[in-house]
């Protein structure tokens, strides 16, 4: 008996251990979450539940699709220590471009998204190439890379103003919801069986790989903490896909963020590109001298994010469902935001696209809640503004003590 | 007053888990040359820290009595008020502003509200004076070369009435001449009254210079030793500071196995627009299968500069001529990459400069420069990377909690070991090691010595690039001797002397 005892004590003193291992090498992400979790509990009680009720949520949604997509790209610009402040009015630019094709020239959707996709793939390039091959900083590439497109915003949208969009199917890209088949009445069935398949995926993936890593003997975290994080994890899905079924199910935007979340977090993760990426972003001399081809990493980032960007204008202009000559200003502000809230570092090197989204959460969890607030838009920038570089001073103590 | 200028009586020092300094006793007589020595790690830096106030008192137990009275330094500006230099291994100079600003930089000399220029300059002139560096105070800094640089350190210090001067390893950087030069200074600045503490790992410029040796290890005193009164050699010093004999430096190669010329270039010609002029003149040479060969010459001869314009030529030099031949083929090489794919591979002298990713892992930094051969269609095989890593951990001893440790946070030795690692997974036919071995302890040089052998052994062929004498001679099969951008004698291991190698170094044409 007392030696059962024993065992138990043993076994909760290490788990207690390694919690605390965990906590301390982790406590940067945790505190996000925790930031997160406090930010939607605060405006839950003060709208008197309305933040979370599912109209909201999926606005939400639709709201942070834009800031998601720019500040998934803008990671990477930052991991390698570049920026860039054209982001905005690129999208902006782009929004209107699809306007104009779509309403003044009736172009079809399928036709508009690729060329306006190919646009900002040019900027991209441009700015890449001014960067990397003459040399021009990013931050003064990507300075004029503003006055320029705001400048062209300005002149495609001289003539009519603001551009209405009566597209449908392009307006759905950020209003409308994925379809159902009606079995349950009141619920969105398509949207729980997208849940459950998601919980499904998580936890064999997940044990995939844990077993994979036992077949190398190599460490694992212990079993409790194994189960109680992937039960987390479901049921954190299982809650959003429930508010969400019980109004009119996942939005499109949602699917085009997780799409390209995923991609990005394989591309970061498991491929040689996302290794050449952080190893120029710690020492681009060191990455230059073990074979990476620098200018050219830096040139696909550049690529990458004027792609984003337009798309970013895509969704922006399908939500609002015209292009105005104002859009895209300060968007580069919530991108930027949003990664370092994530926890890109300051100096480079390190960051995760999948933290950047939490970011994008917190910073736009804090327009909806104050939007419903009804607090000044002004006032909001200097809410936005504190929370940022709380965010930032804590993360650059914290890799300090380390 | 007492015979002392410093004593350092039972410093103890302890970091969170670790007893940097366990008692230690460090004494320095007024106006004598103090070295102190002791393989990293063993406390010197820290004692030094301890001293000039950077840890400040309370931090530490035990007395810092200077000039017969206990000190409570609380920063750097307190021990430099009462005439404690100290002068870091890593030059703390700005490259853009002039040397007189530099001299006087964080102590200007103000006349009523704006600082005094022309006083400014006058002083300078003065203190660099002392130093013996004859050159126009108001050019910027980023113009001259380390070896002048340490001495515009020195002059700052002395611009400050520096009484006790601290050097970590001011000749680290340094070729022979400019070390030379500057143990000279020293001498001289003792001849008027300044007390030098010197931390070096060249035993043979600390058995030149000083009057008294002290041995530190594990981070305690092992002995100080009165060079004035006994007759020191290097074996002894090597003995206390490794707590064993280390009878051979060099290891012997126990199958030498040296085959046909695998790797040649001819004429090789390479001029560098930056600098407006041709870097290296008509190079010939040549590298046989299973050996090594040492490339010798003083700084700025153009070593390095020869060994980046065949690894992918990153600087951007103009190949003006010459020819690169590898196992039979001719090749242009165009970068990095494609050098690594040639099977070239150049472990760089700067290992945090340009050599690893510091706030990566050992993993990372180990696989880095070949994951090609860890990937299938686009996916890294993360689980074989782990595996491989940990590997040559253990196959090359790299001493680190685990391969998913940070490399910043290794040693010297370890790191290097690290670049190593990165460039025995990619195998490649060639590998130029540039100064593998600077500023790592003596055992870890070891470490290094017999791992060079043992990829000898097994058919790579090393080319080595060393300022070390010593060095070059004990570990090459044949070696080369630059001078001047041009290749001013071949020589073979039993040829080789270290006269012949300076005769060579330093002819010019």
């Amino acid at each position: 008996m007392a030696e059962i005892n024993e065992t138990a004590v043993e076994e909760k003193v290490s788990l207690g251990k390694e919690l605390k291992t965990l906590a301390k090498k982790n406590l940067r992400d945790y505190m996000m979450y925790i930031v997160l979790v406090a930010i939607v509990i605060f405006f839950s009680v003060v709208t008197g539940g309305k933040f979370i009720s599912a109209g909201n949520i999926s606005n939400l949604f639709n709201q942070a699709a834009y800031v998601a997509v720019l500040a998934i790209g803008m990671t990477l610009i930052l991991i390698l220590r570049q920026i860039d402040l054209s982001v905005g009015y690129v999208a902006g630019f782009s929004g209107a471009i699809a306007a104009i094709l779509l309403t003044n020239h009736g172009w079809p959707v399928y036709l508009t998204i690729p060329i306006v996709l190919i646009i900002g793939l040019c900027v991209g390039l441009y700015q890449g190439l001014l960067v990397t091959r003459v040399g021009v900083p990013a931050f003064v590439t990507t300075l004029a890379g503003m006055f320029i497109f705001r400048g062209l915003l300005g002149v495609a949208t001289s003539k009519s103003g603001t551009i209405v969009i009566k597209n449908d199917a392009f307006n759905a890209l950020n209003n409308g919801f994925i379809p159902d088949i009606n079995i349950i009445p009141g619920v969105h069935f398509v949207t729980v069986l997208i849940g459950i398949i998601a919980v499904c995926l998580v936890i064999f993936t997940q044990i995939k790989a844990r077993r994979n890593k036992e077949k190398y003997n190599f460490k694992v975290v212990s079993l409790p903490i194994f189960i109680v994080t992937l039960a987390l994890v479901s049921v954190v899905i299982m809650v959003i896909v429930t508010v969400l079924a019980k109004w009119h199910g996942i939005p499109w935007s949602a699917v085009i963020v997780a799409v390209i979340l995923l991609a990005y977090n394989f591309m970061l993760n498991n491929t040689r590109l996302g290794r050449y990426i952080y190893g120029i972003g710690g020492n681009d001399q060191a990455a230059e001298l073990s074979g990476v081809n620098v200018k050219n990493v830096i040139l696909f980032a550049f690529c990458s994010m004027g792609v984003l960007a337009s798309l970013a204008g895509i969704l922006y202009s399908s939500r609002l469902q015209s292009a105005t000559p104002t859009a895209g200003a300060a968007f580069e502000m919530d991108a930027i935001a949003s990664s370092y809230i994530g926890g890109v570092a300051v100096s480079g090197g390190v960051g995760k696209v999948t933290n950047t989204i939490i970011g994008t959460l917190v910073i736009m969890s804090l327009t909806n809640g104050m939007n419903l607030m009804g607090v000044d838009t002004f006032m909001q920038y200097v809410v936005k503004g504190i929370i940022f570089i709380l965010a930032v001073a804590f993360d650059v103590t914290t890799r300090k003590n380390n | 007053m007492s015979d002392f200028i410093l004593e350092m009586k039972n410093i103890t020092k302890t970091f969170p888990g670790v007893r940097a300094l366990d008692n230690v006793n460090f004494s320095v007589k007024r106006g004598e040359i103090h070295c102190l020595v002791g393989e990293n790690g063993a406390g010197k830096s820290t004692l030094m820290k301890v001293l000039s106030g950077v840890y400040g008192y309370g931090s530490y137990e035990g007395d810092i009595v200077y000039n017969g009275e206990v000190q409570q330094f609380k920063g750097i500006a307190d021990s430099e008020a009462k005439g404690i230099g100290i002068i870091y291994q890593e030059l703390a100079l700005i490259p853009e502003l002039s040397v007189y600003e530099n001299i006087f930089f964080g102590h200007e000399i103000i006349k009523g509200r704006s600082i005094d220029w022309n006083e400014t300059i006058s002083r300078s002139s003065d203190v660099l004076k002392k130093v013996r560096l004859d050159i126009d105070p108001s050019t910027k800094v980023k113009n001259f070369g380390v070896g002048k640089q340490q001495l515009i350190e020195i002059a700052k210090a002395l611009s400050k009435d520096v009484k006790l001067l601290i050097l970590d390893e001011p000749t680290a950087s340094l070729n022979e001449d400019d070390s030379e030069n500057l143990l000279k200074i020293i001498r001289e600045l003792k001849e008027q009254g300044v007390s030098c503490i010197m931390i070096s790992h060249k035993l043979k410029e600390v058995i030149e210079i000083a009057d008294t040796i002290t041995v530190l290890r594990d981070g305690a005193t092992i002995c100080s030793m009165d060079v004035t009164k006994e007759k020191i050699n290097e074996a002894d010093i090597i003995k206390h500071m490794v707590g064993r004999e280390i009878s051979n430096i060099y290891p012997e190669r126990e199958n030498k196995n040296i085959g046909d010329v695998i790797f040649e270039i001819k004429d090789w010609t390479a001029y560098d627009p930056k600098k407006g002029r041709e870097i290296l003149h008509k190079v010939n040479m040549n590298v046989r299968k299973g050996e090594i060969v040492g490339l010798q010459g003083l700084m700025g001869a153009g070593r390095t500069e020869l060994a980046l314009s065949l690894f992918g030529n990153t600087p951007g030099y103009k190949i003006t001529s010459g020819e690169l031949v590898l196992d039979g083929k001719t090749l242009s090489i165009k970068s990095p990459k494609g050098a690594i794919k040639e099977g070239i591979a150049y472990v760089s002298e700067d290992r945090k400069g340009n050599g690893l990713v510091l706030i990566q892992d050992v993993k990372y930094n180990n696989t880095i420069a070949n994951l090609e051969s860890l990937t299938k269609g686009l996916v890294i095989n993360q689980n074989e990377e782990i595996k491989i890593a940990n590997e040559y951990k253990e196959s090359i001893n790299i001493k680190t909690p685990s391969i998913e440790q940070k490399v910043g946070n290794l040693s010297g030795g370890n790191q290097q070991k690290v670049q190593l690692a990165k460039w025995m997974f990619v195998s490649p036919k060639i590998l130029i090691l540039d100064e593998p071995t600077r500023g790592i302890d003596v055992g870890a040089k070891f470490e290094i010595y017999t791992l060079m052998n043992r990829l000898v052994e097994e058919g790579m062929s090393i080319i080595m690039i060393s300022s070390e004498l010593s060095e070059v001679l004990g570990m090459s099969d044949r070696l080369y001797v630059m001078s001047e951008g041009t290749i001013t004698g071949e020589l073979t291991r039993e040829e080789a002397s270290e006269e012949k190698v300076m005769a060579l170094a330093i002819k010019s044409e």
